[in-house]
């Protein structure tokens, strides 16, 4: 099993990212210029500043080469996971619901916070129990899930922040979301950074583990 | 094009400007909302709706106006 994970001019967490798919499976950096996934199992979308993140976070990077072929992936069933900026490029992209907007402080956070699985019907989540907390990291500015009434069925929702740890605004407490034919999903928190007891937390490596049991 | 945020979705940047206003003696002020302006020349302005519609602005949250001023 192999992933890709891409980088954008402005990632900078597709280091911690591929170092986080080494520990369940192979993986190699995909380069944003390029558009061959051959031989990738599952695409992971990292976190950063993509394209600076001029006009709006992930607009412009939607529009990239690698994107155009991670969207045809995606759309033949390959999982596709998105982490906070991948997240927000996945929204621009159409292939989930919703947007991100500015946290309603206005402030950028970075903390550890607790999540809920709500869904474990996924490719990212299979190894958790329904209801199980994970101890992720968050660190953004623009992370307020948002989705218009009707566009969100309840069953897409993956991941929730614990009561009263909701660091952005989100609508819902919604920290993670996925697409109705569940192999895309996008989280603002950073599983990619909670891999290893050393700092801190475990917990991430379930979903890169969860996903790492997608056939060959 | 003028871009906005949609109605209804909190703007925390208008809040907090409306909040600053008064601080400095401006009274009276509601409904701040903070939004884009993007300038272009464009030779066929019939493509600008599409181009805001794909990339310019996203519609699930924001609103887009265009506003066309002829070459001087």
């Amino acid at each position: 099993m192999r992933f890709g994970v891409v980088r954008f001019p402005g990632s900078c967490d597709e280091v911690d990212a591929l170092h986080a798919c080494r520990r369940f499976a192979e993986a190699e950096l995909l380069w944003h210029g390029d558009r061959d996934l051959t031989g990738i199992d599952a695409v992971v979308v990292p976190g950063g500043f993509s394209y600076g993140d001029y006009l709006r976070v992930g607009a412009i990077a939607r529009f990239s080469p690698m994107m155009e072929a991670v969207i045809d992936f995606a759309e033949s069933g390959g999982p596709v996971f998105g982490i906070c900026n991948g997240f927000q490029v996945l929204c621009e992209a159409g292939l989930l619901p919703g947007a991100l907007l500015p946290n309603d402080s206005l402030r950028f956070v970075c903390r550890q916070v607790e999540v809920i699985v709500e869904a474990t019907d996924t490719p990212f989540t299979r190894t958790c129990q329904p209801g199980e907390r994970l101890s992720i990291p968050v660190k953004h500015t623009t992370g307020r899930y948002f989705a218009p009434a009707g566009t969100l069925p309840e069953d897409q929702i993956v991941l929730r922040y614990a009561p009263g740890q909701n660091p952005n605004g989100a609508m819902d407490d919604i920290a993670g979301v996925c697409n109705a034919g569940r192999n895309v999903m996008g989280l603002m928190p950073h599983p990619e950074h909670a891999v290893d007891p050393l700092t801190g937390s475990a917990d991430g490596g379930r979903l890169f583990e969860s996903l790492a049991m997608v056939p060959a | 094009m003028l871009i906005r945020p949609k109605a209804g979705i909190l703007d925390p940047q208008g809040q907090a400007v409306e909040r600053a206003l008064p601080a400095l003696g401006f009274e009276g002020v509601r409904n701040v909302h903070v939004g884009r302006l993007i300038e272009l020349d464009v030779e066929d302005a019939g493509s600008l709706p599409e181009m805001c519609e794909r990339l310019l602005a996203n519609p699930l949250i924001e609103d887009y106006e265009i506003v066309e001023e002829a070459a001087a």
